[in-house]
This record gives structure tokens, C-alpha cells and sequence, in this order.
């Protein structure tokens, strides 16, 4: 029945159901002003309208995404491959690299030594997940995780790889992940921007990130992801000028908006007044953006929990619990980019601080959202954008090696937000360089996330010229098996 | 829960909406008509090509049953599945098989099928059949036929027309019962038209002088004199530039510095000369290959080297030369023919008929050039062009390359176009994949749109040869679109990028094809064409739109009222600039690093080259225009991105414009905004008048009018109670920001008080609006 209410109400006139709407409600104007897609050019879009509903219930309300760019090494931190210690230095056999291309840094490379980590596995837990040494902290929490070990895409260098997990595609101008869901979700908080982004940075060779990472693409640019930067400006241009104050400038924008009035009243331009509701949103995240940027009132508990450097802005730390904080405040996708995880060389050395970096904050976020009972609508997510080779680039030694790129498999792990905790899915071979079962493409990987917020990501298109668009292209199966 | 909640949201909408509709008979809503005589271009193409054709269509591999529904011998064929059947039987909707499974109750045999998330609503079911009904005829798709000059339409109101342009306008509001508005006040004629000509607002002298001149040619006069203005050049550079997605970096991941700004310094050059549109494209596409290439013909072709290139090590070379093939022929596709050629990159197209093959024939165009996938990685000055490059000395410029604005005597390389003497063979790649290569091609044009005569040389000049053929429907169409977009907010086909099956239909097919006919005729002559816009009554009319048209129009499609809308990023700062009095109007050169917030590059970067870390400029170079800011493709000039400039990664030719809390932000706080603020005042305190001569002047110079009594009356009192409450510890704070030295001998209390005034006025929302 109230399907074909909606039905009919799309099928008359858009227009005049639109102008008579507005006589009486200010729910779509409200609307409207969050999701300006819906009324491109004042006018209801029906694919906006269907697409701006969750198409079922959801599982997950907010995301936050922990990125680890550069691509940690799955073999020294969750895939345990005991095989490759004992094949140490051997050729890796022909049959198993099949006809996997080479990045050109090994390209030239004569042969292709196997190298296992130098670091040791332990078990945890009742699901008994292997976990490494360099990973105290996430070894307590695999009860509350879900290792996927089967991860795969189809870039093997780092900016279309990265572009590929984020928007699905690896050219570049498409809305990124956290900008479909504002799009498909709209706006729990309207005082805070819907999709934010957190950059901090290891010591490990680095590799840059970039905006389009973050981009709404041909998505309303209020999508666009905003990036919160440490200092006193957390969003750009939030801060008054120096020497003026709150009341000052509450007492210009009374005054603009009496000018911008006048005009309107000359014009009868609806461009206007909805310039002026800006103004008023804009005034009152230059609130907003400051309390939820203050860690004051944070507790010693929460302090330890996360370690000592989460009162340093800017650090991986005190991005995870800016997000937690973020996402508690109703922001619907919050992003974070932790930069060093590209070892080419000097692995042993380099990725022991960057698991450092990352460890402690990592867990403190999933578990402090299980403690204030938020892990279940918020999914956390792990990972970066492929994985590494199984066999060394450059000099193998008996301590030093270095891994190039490898897009077949790679490992992340989720939690809450509906993925089923405590189990690991997916398994490569004993050399760790072909996935064994049950493979998770990028694709498979982004439909799942939809499918947690209640979005089918078949559903979920834009259209642009000509085409209709989605977060995960032309394919993409949600992985059922992971979730409650 | 929260799906029921928002169904019942929307139930009580209707119901509401009902009632308010009952209650008021003229918002009765009327069924959408089907007109008497259904068009197959206007009609029904649409339906089937954005409900039928992605199983239906041009894609061999995706194609289901056998069953082509964009082309009638296909459509009317007997079914491979069924001989006896027919998808379609002119005249006879009953025994058309593709009514009845549109109409189908059966689920299992519905079309299209609940699975592809489409659905024809019941309106598409009534023109289908009535369009069955009268013989199912099909027609070549509009944009694919190339344009006949028609006869400029007769109007009832002949007074109103002042060209051609008016009467195609004029006739479709005549047929909506629409009269046009009036002609603009000249105050907001003149900033319209000087924003839209030279990027700038008018400044009072030439306010004046127009307010003075009182002659019926004043008008005409003053278009004249802004095409005349250098600025003129710079204005019309800006969306080739996000056309070319010219850049001051090679883009990826380490995103380094590159020099080719000389190619921005031609362009610009190129539209003050009026160079026709032919020849600015011509020598841009194949300079190079043209018959004793000049070393200016030569800069041109940097046009097809603007895309990114890459200096991460460890790339697979020829995967990423592919990239920079495609990203060309994409251009050319989406810039210059107006079709999304790119969607046949992996497959046939799905919408359009442009097969996989066709896409790798025009491919094989670009895919000659001397250029490897990666030249060097990050690193000095030899890295800022890649080959194929020319150098330019202090010689070129004095003699030849008289426009690039070259500072320095250090060496200056550009890269640009040059082809191998041998011909590097072209493959249809399989999946669009670099190293999947399948049937070798030769060059080639799709031939539904104009088949490659034999008479053009198989190189870039054959296609540029190709492009301006009189007989080729897309190029003029295309630009002249385009133009129309810059001058009136959006194109008369509002997807400018996409003239194809699922493109938008023209608003005004007549006018479109009157205008590119008289363009082609005129030989390709832009400036002419500028001015047959702006000179039209269509242009000058005033931007007031009352509550009836609002209604009848929202979006302004039948043009009844002037077009009002935001202008670009670029020229907010220019705005900004050139009404405090800062802007330093040099042209061309490196382009310059303003005032941005600390740490947005050094956060983003790889830590490798002369772009990791952001060292701004100072003194002439903070007031350059907006155009010259460096563009660095990882992370682009932060105002420019809120303000919806392109990202300049690949070939835009629309701009949206939104309108954001983060756009307040900026104009509130952007210490480029409160530094002009505070510029702008000091100036007018220095001048002996009363407070309030100097609030209209400083309206004047940046809303580019003289405010009414009440807007002088809102802005002097909040001036007086600022003077009043103001502290001037907090006073000395305000005004100490930028680099600009303060002037001495001034109160800074009143400075300050003057300043927020100022900076009130940059906030309106008038003041960056062309209105």
C-alpha cells in the first residue's frame, strides 16, 4: 500500500506536487538542504528519492575507516605462513606465480627468492586467529574482529589501487566510498560534515595521498569529503579572524542576512535563501568542529587505552579517537589515511614501527565503541590496498628484505556493524601468494559494506552522462558468510 | 522501523499535497500529455535507449536474444527465439512483442526485468504504443545528422527581438504562454556582461562612462571594448583549460612540479587574436605534422600532453602509456565530438553505435607518439617536461613566442607532440586491457557519426581535417554548446559532454543547429559568435523571476528571464582582487602560490620533490588572478575545489555549482578576503568623505551597483556600532592580517570597524552572483 502511494506520487507532476508540498511541510525543504541531490535544479529526482532510502534495514549506521596506505605486508602481520620460513631463499616455483605480472621494480629481478617473516605468529583468542608478534594489541580484540584473508584487486601499483578500494573504479573522478553514502544516506548530524577525513603518517617509506581519494566526484560537491587537519584551523577557513569574536559575528550575519533579504525580495531567487541557510550551517560548525575536535574531557581510561600519543595531534592515535568521537556525533563515513606501509626494503625494520604506530589505537578504537555499545552500528574497517610478495625485492639476507606489490591476496579485517566477530575468511596457499578459498574482490568487499548500511549497491546509482554509476562498476556480490 | 517511518513521511506529504492541490483548482496536477505525434528522436529514443538498449543495443556481447532495438531491421526482424513472432509490427501494438512483455503482468516475462532495477512508468507505455501505433518509425539520432541552417522562426512580438538568437527563443515562451523580462538595469547588464567577457567585474570608471553614455549604441559599444581587454583571453582560457585539464603537476602518486605553462600563455594568446576555432583546434590536435611547423604551432600541440604522467618507479611502462593514449582519445571523444567515445574503451558502446573497434581506430590516432610510460622518476628540472618536448629560449620569445611570459634565463621545456617515424602498430585491446591485445586495427572515425575519408591523411591532421569537415554534425554543435553554457549558465543540451543516445535532448534543436550552421559559415569565428550572445535581447534581460515563473519555469529552459547564477572559483578571487584595488594584472608565466592554510600539501605528499612541501609567495605575486594559481594535481588549490573548480585530473567541460556551508567559510575567513577587506577600507579612509560615501563606494566597486537607501541605511548603522563597541586590542588583531602593508596615519579602530563593513559586503550573496 504505501509502495503504491510513493509510486503514485512519483508519477504525477513532480513539479506541482513539489510547489503544493512546500505550502505546509519543511521536511523536504530540511531535506533538500542536506541532499540537494534529490531536487537538481528544484526538481524531485525519482532515482535520487529511491536511492536516498536504505533499500533495507541496516545492519551499520556510521563507518570508520582505518586505511593503511602504502600496503602492509599480510605475511608479518596476520597471514602466517610457517612454509615460507623453511623455503627460505628457494626459487618460488613457476607453477605458482603463474602468469602474475611483476611490478617494474622486480621486473629485472633474476630470481625471486621466498622469504616468511622474520617476526613469529602466536594464536588468540577462542577463534584461535593467528596474530604476530608485532601486533600485541589486535591479538586480544580477534574475538571482536573479522580477519578476511582473501582479498583481492586488480591494480598493482599505488594510485589506482587506492583510487580502485575507494571509488571503485581506478581512473580517478568518481565519488568515493564515504561520499556514496552521504548520498545514499544523507546526514545524521547537520552541523558536522557527513564524510570526514584524518591523515597522520609513519615512519616507513611513504607513499602521497591524494583529494580525489575523498572526492564526491559528479555527486553534489556537499558530499565531498572534508579534511579535518590538526592545529587550530581543523577545517579549512573554520576560524574567525583574529579580533573577532562569536557575538561579532553572529551581529554580520544578522546584518548579511537582512541584505541578503533585500534582495531576495527584489529577485525572488530561491538561490538566495538557500545561501543564507549555508551561512547558518556554516556558523554553527564553527561550534560544532571545535567540541568535537576538544579531547579534555576525556577520561585517564581512555587516554591509556589509547596510548600516550593520542594527545598528539595529527598522530594515528589521536585520529582513531577523533573518529570515534566523529562518528559518535552521527558523521556517517569518517576516513582515515596512516601513510608507511610501503616496503620495498628494510622490511624487518620499517614495519616494526609502523605496526607500532597503528597497534594500540587500532584496538583502543574497537574496543572503546564496545564498551559505549556503538560497535554494533558502527563498522570498522582495517586494511590497505593490496598486499605484498611472498618473495623478497632486492637483497635477501638473513635479517633484511623487502617485498614488492602483489594485488592476488592480501588481508584486512572488519568489525561490528553486522560482520560476524571472532572468525577468520578466506585462505591463501602455504606460500601465501594465491588465494586457496574463497576469494573477496574489491567489489565484493565495497557491496558488503552498502549491504551493512542498508544499501544494495545495485540500487545505489547516480546518473552521469548517460550512465548509471555505482560505487562497485559492473560487478560485485555481497559476502554473506561474514555477516550476522 | 526507519523504512516504514519514512514511508509514512512521505504519505502524509501526499496527503497533504493532495489537499493543497484540491483546495487551489490551477494546481490541479494534469497527466502528462501524449502528444499527437509521437517522435522517434524526442519520443521514444530516450526510453529505449535508457531502459532497453544496455541488453538491447549496440553491445554484440551483452546482447540478449539476438534482439537489436536500435536499429528497425533488427526490430522488425522475426525473433530468433520465436520465428513467428516479431519484436515489433507497425501499426499493430497487439502483436508486438515488445508491447506485450512491456505490458506483461507476468513477472517472469516483464521488460525490462524487475532484476535490472529499471522500470517504464505508464506514461513511456502510452508513447510506445502510440508510437507502434503510427508505424514505428525510426530516425537517425538527432546529433548523428549534420545540421541544416533553418529558417529563423517568425514571433508575435517583433519588437523584442535584437538577433536571430531571440526569435528561436521568443517563439518557444509564445508557445508556453511566457513573455520575456525586460532588459536588465544597466548597472547589472554591465557586470554581467563584463564577468562574462573579461572575468572582472567593471570598476567605477567604466561604470560611469556606461551609466553616461546614453547613445542606443552604448551597449554594443561596450562589448566591443571588453573583447577588446586582454582579460578577454584570460576569461575565455579558463574552460579550455578544464577541457585540456591543464595542470602544474604530472599527477599520481609523487605528483611533481611540470613547466607547461607556456601552452596556458598560447591559449590565452589564441582567443585575444581571435584565432578561429578551426585553426585554435588544428594546430592544438597536429601542430606538429602541419607543413613547416612553426615553433608556435609546435607549443600548441602541449595540448594533448596535459593529461597525467607518471614518475612512480616500478610501474609497468606500457600499462601506463596505454593510459595517456586513452586518456587523449577520451578528450576528444567527451571535449571536441561531445559523445562519451570512453564507454567503448572495454566493450561496444551500450547506448551509442560506436563498436569496441571504432574506439581503437580513433585510438590508433594518438598512438604514435615518441613517449614512453614513464621517462623519469621524481627529480630536478630536466623532469618538469617529458618527451616528446621543445625547448624555449629568451630568443623564442623575443622574436617568436612574443606571449610567453618567461622571467628568467633559465631553460624552459614544454612538453609536447611528435609522432615516431614508423607507425607503432594499434590492437583492439580485449577488456580494454594493455596487455590483452586482440584484432589490429588501422585509424579510423565511427562512421555513424562521419565515416575517415580516403582524401585525409591517416595522422592527427587527417583527424583534425576529419573534425572541421563541414559534413562532421558533432563540432560545431559541440562548441557552440559549450559557449552558450559560459554565457547563459547551461548548454542547450544541458549534458555538454554527451550528445549521444542518453545525452539530454536540446532545449531549443533549432536554435542549436541556426547556431552552428551560422558558425561554420562565419568560418569558425569565435568572437563573432560571443557577440551574437551577448548582444541578444535573450542575454539582457533582467534576472527577476516572479513567483508565476518560477512555477511555469523553474529552471529557467525557455530562458523568460536572465540567467543568475554563481560565478566560477576562479573569478570570486578575481572579484576580490580587482575591487580592493590589489590585483596585479601581469599575464601568463609560472603560475604563483598564494595564501593557503599550513600543511595541506606537506600532509598529502610522498616527501619527494619540489612540490612536497608548500613555500608561498609573496608581494605581486599573492594578487595574481585566480587562473595562475600552481595547480598541483594531488592536491589542488583548496578555495578552487569548494568553489567547484575542476581537480584538472581529465577532460571537464561542465562545472557544477553547489553551494556549501564550507563556500560561507571561505568568504568569511579566507585571509586572501579579509586582507582585500582591509586594503579596500584603508583606501577609502584615506579619502575626504563621510562614512557613508565611502560604504557606497566600496558597494559600488564590489557589488557593482549603487545600493538602495535601505542597504546604505543596514550597513552604516552596523558600521557605527562597530566603530562604537570595537576594542582596539582586538582592532589591532583584525587588521594585521595579510602581507599587505598598513597604511600608517590611519585610526585602526575606525579601520577595523570599516573593514567588517567591507568583508559584509564580499559575503553577499549578490556580490558573486552574475544577476
Amino acid at each position: 500500500m504505501e509502495k503504491e502511494i510513493l509510486e503514485h506520487g512519483l508519477n504525477f507532476n513532480r513539479r506541482r506536487f513539489l510547489s503544493s508540498m512546500s505550502l505546509g511541510i519543511g521536511g523536504i525543504a530540511l531535506g533538500s538542504l542536506l541532499m540537494p541531490d534529490l531536487f537538481k535544479n528544484g526538481e524531485l529526482d525519482e532515482e535520487a528519492l529511491v536511492a536516498g532510502m536504505p533499500h533495507f534495514a541496516p545492519k551499520a549506521k556510521r563507518v570508520i575507516y582505518l586505511f593503511q596506505n602504502g600496503a602492509p605486508s599480510q605475511q608479518e602481520l596476520f597471514d602466517y605462513k610457517p612454509k615460507l620460513r623453511d623455503l627460505f631463499g628457494k626459487e618460488i616455483p613457476p607453477s605458482v606465480r603463474g602468469n602474475q605480472r611483476l611490478t617494474g621494480m622486480t621486473a629485472n629481478q633474476a630470481s625471486f627468492p621466498l622469504v616468511g617473516s622474520f617476526v613469529d605468529f602466536k594464536q588468540y583468542g577462542e577463534s584461535r586467529a593467528w596474530v604476530s608478534d608485532l601486533l600485541p594489541y589486535t591479538s586480544k580484540i580477534v574475538d571482536d574482529i573479522c580477519i578476511v584473508k582473501s582479498m583481492y584487486t586488480e591494480a598493482i601499483n599505488h594510485d589506482p589501487a587506492l583510487t580502485f578500494l575507494q571509488t571503485g573504479s581506478q581512473q580517478g573522478n568518481r565519488p568515493s566510498m564515504g561520499a556514496w553514502l552521504s548520498y545514499g544516506l544523507g546526514n545524521e548530524n547537520k552541523n558536522l560534515p557527513n564524510f570526514t577525513v584524518l591523515l597522520s603518517r609513519g615512519v616507513g617509506n611513504g607513499q602521497g595521498v591524494y583529494s580525489k581519494l575523498w572526492s564526491n566526484g559528479f555527486l553534489d560537491s556537499v558530499h565531498q569529503g572534508v579534511q579535518f587537519s590538526k592545529g587550530e584551523d581543523p577545517v579549512l577557513y573554520l576560524r574567525d579572524p583574529e579580533g573577532m569574536d562569536r557575538k561579532e559575528r553572529r551581529e554580520m550575519l544578522d546584518n548579511l542576512s537582512e541584505l541578503n533579504e533585500i534582495s531576495y525580495q527584489e529577485f525572488g531567487d530561491p538561490e538566495i535563501t538557500a545561501k543564507v541557510k549555508q551561512y547558518e550551517m556554516a556558523y554553527r560548525m564553527q561550534t560544532a568542529v571545535p567540541e568535537v575536535m576538544d579531547l579534555s574531557k576525556e577520561s585517564d581510561d581512555i587516554i591509556k587505552l589509547y596510548g600516550p600519543d593520542c594527545l598528539v595531534p595529527g598522530t594515528f592515535a589521536a585520529n582513531c579517537l577523533l573518529a570515534r568521537k566523529l562518528s559518535e556525533n552521527g558523521v556517517r563515513f569518517v576516513q582515515l589515511y596512516h601513510q608507511g606501509w610501503d616496503q620495498h626494503g628494510n622490511l624487518p625494520f620499517e614495519i616494526t614501527k609502523q605496526a607500532k604506530d597503528v597497534d594500540q589505537a587500532s584496538a583502543a578504537l574497537v574496543t572503546d565503541l564496545k564498551q559505549r555499545g556503538l560497535l554494533d552500528e558502527t563498522l570498522v574497517i582495517w586494511g590497505g590496498e593490496f598486499g605484498r610478495t611472498s618473495y623478497t625485492q632486492g637483497k635477501l639476507t638473513q635479517d633484511n628484505y623487502g617485498r614488492d606489490h602483489h594485488p592476488r591476496c592480501f588481508t584486512i579485517w572488519m568489525a561490528g556493524g553486522g560482520i560476524k566477530p571472532g572468525i577468520v575468511y578466506g585462505e591463501t596457499d602455504e606460500l601465501g601468494y594465491n588465494i586457496a578459498s574463497n576469494p573477496v574482490h574489491v567489489h565484493d568487499f565495497q557491496a558488503t559494506i552498502l549491504h551493512q548500511l542498508g544499501l544494495n549497491h545495485e540500487k545505489l546509482v547516480f546518473k552521469h552522462l548517460g550512465r548509471r554509476y555505482r560505487l562497485t562498476d559492473v560487478s560485485g556480490k555481497v559476502v554473506n558468510d561474514i555477516l550476522i | 522501523m526507519r523504512k516504514t517511518s519514512f514511508f509514512l513521511f512521505i504519505a502524509v506529504c501526499l496527503v497533504i499535497a493532495f489537499q493543497c492541490c484540491t483546495s487551489n483548482s490551477s494546481n490541479q496536477p494534469k497527466e502528462e500529455k501524449v502528444p499527437e505525434r509521437i517522435s522517434y528522436n524526442f519520443d521514444i529514443r530516450p526510453i529505449l535507449s535508457d531502459k532497453c538498449l544496455a541488453c538491447h543495443g549496440p553491445d554484440a556481447n551483452k546482447r540478449e536474444a539476438g534482439l537489436r532495438l536500435d536499429l528497425a531491421e533488427n526490430a522488425f526482424q522475426a525473433l530468433k527465439e520465436n520465428p513467428k513472432a516479431h519484436a515489433l509490427v507497425a501499426g499493430k501494438p497487439e502483436l508486438s512483442a515488445a508491447y506485450l512483455r512491456i505490458t506483461s503482468k507476468d513477472t517472469a516475462l516483464l521488460m525490462p526485468p524487475p532484476s535490472s532495477n529499471l522500470k517504464l512508468s505508464q506514461h513511456e507505455i502510452n508513447l510506445i504504443e502510440k508510437w507502434i501505433k503510427q508505424g514505428a518509425k525510426y530516425e537517425k539520432h538527432w546529433a548523428f545528422v549534420a545540421p541544416k541552417k533553418p529558417a529563423v522562426p517568425e514571433v508575435k512580438m517583433t519588437d523584442w527581438p535584437k538577433n536571430e538568437i531571440d526569435n528561436f527563443i521568443l517563439q518557444k515562451q509564445e508557445e508556453q504562454g511566457l513573455k520575456p523580462n525586460q532588459e536588465a538595469d544597466k548597472e547589472r547588464l554591465l557586470k554581467r556582461l563584463s564577468l562574462d567577457l573579461n572575468g572582472l567585474p567593471p570598476g567605477l570608471q567604466m561604470m560611469d562612462e556606461f551609466l553616461a553614455d546614453t547613445s542606443p549604441a552604448a551597449y554594443e559599444k561596450m562589448v566591443d571594448k571588453l573583447l577588446r581587454n586582454a582579460a578577454y583571453g584570460e576569461k575565455m582560457a579558463l574552460h579550455w583549460l578544464d577541457l585540456a585539464r591543464y595542470a602544474d603537476s604530472h599527477g599520481y602518486q609523487d605528483d611533481g612540479y611540470r613547466t607547461q605553462w607556456p601552452w596556458r600563455d598560447w591559449v590565452i594568446h589564441a582567443f585575444n587574436n581571435n584565432m578561429h576555432y578551426n585553426d585554435f583546434v588544428t594546430w592544438q590536435m597536429a601542430g606538429d605534422l602541419m607543413p613547416k611547423a612553426t615553433k608556435e604551432q609546435l607549443l600548441a600541440t602541449g595540448f594533448n600532453r596535459n593529461h597525467k604522467i607518471t614518475e612512480e618507479g616500478g610501474i609497468i611502462p606500457e600499462e601506463y602509456r596505454i593510459m595517456y593514449v586513452t586518456d587523449r582519445n577520451d578528450l576528444f571523444g567527451k571535449g571536441l565530438l561531445g559523445v562519451t567515445l570512453e564507454c567503448a574503451h572495454c566493450h561496444d558502446h551500450k547506448y551509442d553505435p560506436f563498436s569496441q573497434k571504432e574506439y581503437y581506430q580513433m585510438f590508433a590516432f594518438f598512438n604514435n607518439v615518441k613517449e614512453v610510460g614513464i621517462e623519469s622518476v621524481i627529480g630536478g628540472p630536466e623532469t618538469y617536461a617529458k618527451k616528446p618536448l621543445m625547448e624555449i629560449s629568451n630568443e623564442d620569445v623575443k622574436n617568436i613566442l612574443t606571449f610567453v611570459n618567461k622571467q628568467d634565463t633559465n631553460r624552459l621545456i614544454v612538453s609536447v607532440m611528435g609522432d615516431l617515424d614508423t607507425t607503432r602498430k594499434t590492437y583492439v585491446l580485449k577488456r580494454g586491457v594493455y596487455d590483452a591485445p586482440g584484432e589490429e586495427v588501422q585509424p579510423g572515425t565511427p562512421s555513424s557519426i562521419l565515416p575517415f575519408s580516403n582524401k585525409y591523411p591517416k595522422n592527427r591532421l587527417g583527424l583534425s581535417q576529419w573534425l572541421f569537415d563541414k559534413k562532421n554534425p558533432l563540432t560545431a554543435r559541440v562548441y557552440v554548446n559549450i559557449l552558450w553554457q559560459e554565457f547563459f549558465g547551461k548548454g542547450i543540451v544541458k549534458t555538454s559532454g554527451d550528445f549521444g543516445m542518453q545525452g539530454e535532448l536540446p532545449s531549443h534543436p533549432a536554435l542549436l543547429d541556426w547556431l552552428a550552421s551560422d558558425f561554420m559559415e562565419h568560418n569558425w569565428d569565435i568572437k563573432r559568435l560571443v557577440k551574437q550572445m551577448v548582444t541578444s535581447a535573450t542575454y539582457r534581460q533582467s534576472a527577476v523571476v516572479t513567483k508565476d515563473k518560477l512555477a511555469a519555469d523553474p529552471d529557467n529552459i525557455l530562458l523568460a528571464r536572465g540567467p543568475r547564477y554563481r560565478i566560477h572559483a576562479e573569478f570570486i578571487k578575481d572579484l576580490v582582487l580587482s575591487s580592493s584595488g590589489l590585483l596585479n594584472k601581469t599575464i601568463g608565466g609560472p603560475s604563483v602560490k598564494p595564501y593557503q592554510p599550513a600543511g595541506l600539501w606537506e600532509g598529502a605528499t610522498s616527501g619527494r620533490g619540489l612540490l612536497s612541501v608548500y613555500n608561498q609567495d609573496h608581494g605581486g605575486s599573492l594578487y595574481r588572478r585566480g587562473m595562475y594559481t600552481l595547480i598541483k594535481r594531488t592536491v589542488p588549490p583548496p578555495t578552487m575545489g569548494i568553489f567547484d573548480a575542476s581537480n584538472r585530473d581529465l577532460c571537464e567541460v561542465k562545472r557544477l555549482k553547489t553551494n556549501t556551508p564550507l563556500q560561507a567559510l571561505v568568504m568569511m575567513n579566507d585571509p586572501a578576503v579579509l586582507e582585500a577587506s582591509r586594503v579596500l577600507a584603508a583606501k577609502l579612509l584615506q579619502e575626504k568623505t563621510e562614512s557613508e560615501a565611502k560604504i557606497v563606494k566600496a558597494f559600488r566597486l564590489i557589488v557593482c551597483r549603487t545600493p538602495s537607501e535601505k542597504e546604505v541605511g543596514v550597513l552604516t548603522a552596523y558600521y557605527n556600532k562597530e566603530l562604537k563597541t570595537i576594542k582596539p586590542e582586538a582592532a589591532k588583531k583584525m587588521v594585521a592580517i595579510g602581507e599587505y602593508p598598513i597604511t600608517k596615519n590611519i585610526d585602526i579602530k575606525t579601520l577595523a570597524a570599516l573593514m567588517r563593513v567591507v568583508s559584509t559586503i564580499y559575503n553577499l550573496e549578490e556580490t558573486i552572483t552574475k544577476t
